[in-house]
């Protein structure tokens, strides 16, 4: 009996919603009183003994660089494999871009109960159930999982990263290495930004701030702030901001701990994409504006004026 | 070639998100019903687009779901699409629709499997996945554009802080995302054409579900925006660092 946590990297590095799975898979394992693993599919350059960190006993690794690639049915085929070999019960994966592949083909390749978007460690008292966003983030579901099996797919952001003292044991494991049925042909990456899906902290624009080149107040409290930028929809739609900094219905969904809102409305559709924001702030001159409905803190005021006040203020708190 | 895209009912986005039957069920009364926008405005427009440029593509749409669903298949017909198919199964979970889907598009021979990259209900982002691996066929999830050439099919798909490339060979599944196509407005044309394009109803096949809803809930009401004078936004700052401990 074992957690078995998947454990994504990109670049060499494991990413930080796996670290988030590895602090969660291994709760669990001890709420379970069951040992936790990890497994890694290819080469990296990350220390992996000192997923230890994040309470993980053992990790499993294929060293194999083919295997870096994106290729869910490769993965999924590899993964199930040694949930059998490791007598696994509960498989953790992150509901990131790669989990949202992976975790779907595992639970139909084991017949085993997949919980996509897992915001909390489950309820073992009475079954197994599972908390998750559900209706873009405007209720929260129970999810209760009937298979021996059970697959969680844990939303990012939305379990901190546990820092411990263990080392984890790394040894090899033997699997069969299924042929490649997708072949990833290039890459193209934002160097230097934080990818919004990642990020803690997000400061975003709207159509209130009048055109693309008022962005830089955004992108300077976001710079100061280590915060990753983002906007509504009509700005990407005008084109004033990449598609991919879109948030809400129909752009990404982001869960960061501050979402920082200048010159959006807050309509529904907007929301959706952010309600699971820890704490909002609306900084807007219409207080009629439906999204201090969903704030925390807000400012009825001119974006133009208010901004260089904030950035000056937040110099001074980071003392430069 | 041959195309199904899945089709999912879904609550309008401004729907008021309630529940009954002590938490147990969504509220459905005055909710009006749409085509899960990114089973319609992606996965739907760009299959219709991928008809247009070569109209020897056979089109056909997939639903999963009781009666009361054929509103939302005819108003998706009135986009394109030659026919649809309706499995008569009250949706379970994620693995009992998926297995239908599978089992239409075996019984089918197609060639290309289109569903959103979420519905905006459950937000599962489940059923390509696993319908690809019930078919044991590539799946390429999030994709923003997908072009064909012959057997080949080349995309772009959604990574962290990014995009990527790829390439697979048909059959072939897809979970399709903003990019991928613009949103249609059905014209009066499409909307007669609708009417007597053929709706087949499918029985199901027996499958167990796996997961099940125990409730929901609905977060915390917030306790209130809390406003900071215009003329004193340092006070902002300094209430996200010392009360919210944010930055």
């Amino acid at each position: 009996m074992s957690v078995l946590v998947y454990i994504d990297h990109t670049d060499g590095e494991i990413k930080k919603s796996s670290l988030e799975a590895a602090s969660y898979g291994a709760q669990l394992a001890s709420q379970l009183g069951v040992a936790a693993h990890g497994l890694v599919l290819g080469t990296l350059n990350a220390d992996l003994p000192a997923l230890g960190k994040q309470g993980l006993q053992k990790v499993h690794q294929v060293k194999n660089d083919s295997l870096n690639q994106f290729d869910p049915g490769q993965q999924a085929a590899m993964v199930a494999e040694a949930v059998t070999n490791l007598g696994a019960t509960v498989v953790v994966v992150s509901n990131n871009v790669t989990g949202k592949a992976l975790g779907p083909r595992l639970s139909a390749r084991l017949k085993a109960g997949l919980v996509a978007g897992a915001v909390a460690l489950p309820d073992t008292s009475n079954g197994f159930v599972v908390k998750k966003a559900v209706f873009s983030g405007k209720a929260f579901a129970q999810i209760a999982v009937s298979s021996p099996i059970k697959i969680i797919a844990l939303t990012p952001n939305a379990f901190s990263v546990t820092n411990g003292d263990g080392s984890a044991e790394v040894a090899d494991i033997n699997l069969t290495v299924p042929a490649a049925k997708i072949k990833v042909t290039g890459t193209n990456k934002i160097k230097g930004q934080i990818p919004l899906s990642e990020a803690e902290l997000v400061v975003s624009g709207g159509r209130g701030l009048k055109g693309p080149e008022n962005w830089g107040m955004i992108e300077e409290l976001a710079d100061l702030l280590g915060a990753a930028t983002a906007c509504s929809r009509p700005v990407a739609d005008s084109h004033w901001r990449p598609h991919h900094e879109h948030v809400g219905q129909t752009g990404g969904a982001v869960a960061p701990n501050l979402y920082f809102a200048v010159g959006i409305s807050g309509a529904i559709q907007h929301l959706a994409g952010v309600n699971r924001s820890k704490v909002i702030v609306v900084i807007n001159k219409d207080p009629e504006a439906p999204f201090f409905k969903a704030a925390d803190y807000g400012i009825v005021g001119d974006a133009f004026e208010v901004m260089p006040k904030i950035i000056d203020s937040v110099k001074k708190l980071k003392g430069k | 070639m041959k195309i199904l895209v899945c089709i999912s009912k879904t609550p309008d986005t401004t729907a008021k998100i309630a529940f009954t039957d002590n938490n147990t069920k969504f509220a459905t009364e005055g909710v009006q019903w749409i085509i899960n926008p990114y089973d319609e405005w992606y996965a739907l427009v760009r299959a219709i687009e991928l008809k247009e440029k070569d109209p020897t593509t056979v089109l056909h749409l997939v639903n999963v779901g009781g009666s009361e669903n054929d509103a939302i298949i005819r108003k998706a017909l009135a986009l394109g699409g030659d026919e649809a198919i309706r499995v008569n199964l009250e949706s379970q979970d994620s693995f009992t629709i998926a297995s239908q889907i599978a089992q239409v598009a075996k019984d089918g021979g197609y060639d290309l499997v289109f569903t959103g990259k979420e519905t905006i209900d459950y937000n599962g982002s489940s059923i390509g996945g696993m319908v690809a691996e019930l078919l044991d066929w590539p799946y390429v999830s999030l994709a923003t554009k997908l072009e064909l050439n012959g057997s080949n099919a080349s995309l772009t798909r959604e990574i962290e802080g990014g995009e990527e490339t790829v390439e697979a060979s048909l059959p072939l599944v897809v979970s399709a995302q903003k990019g991928m196509a613009e949103q249609r407005i059905p014209n009066m044309k499409g909307i007669m054409g609708a009417r007597t394009k053929p709706l087949k109803v499918g029985e199901p096949v027996a499958v167990e579900a796996l997961t099940s809803i125990a409730g929901f809930e609905l977060p915390p009401a917030k306790a209130g925006v809390k406003l900071v004078p215009a003329d004193n936004p340092e006070e902002l700052v300094r209430l996200l660092h010392e009360e919210a401990k944010v930055i």
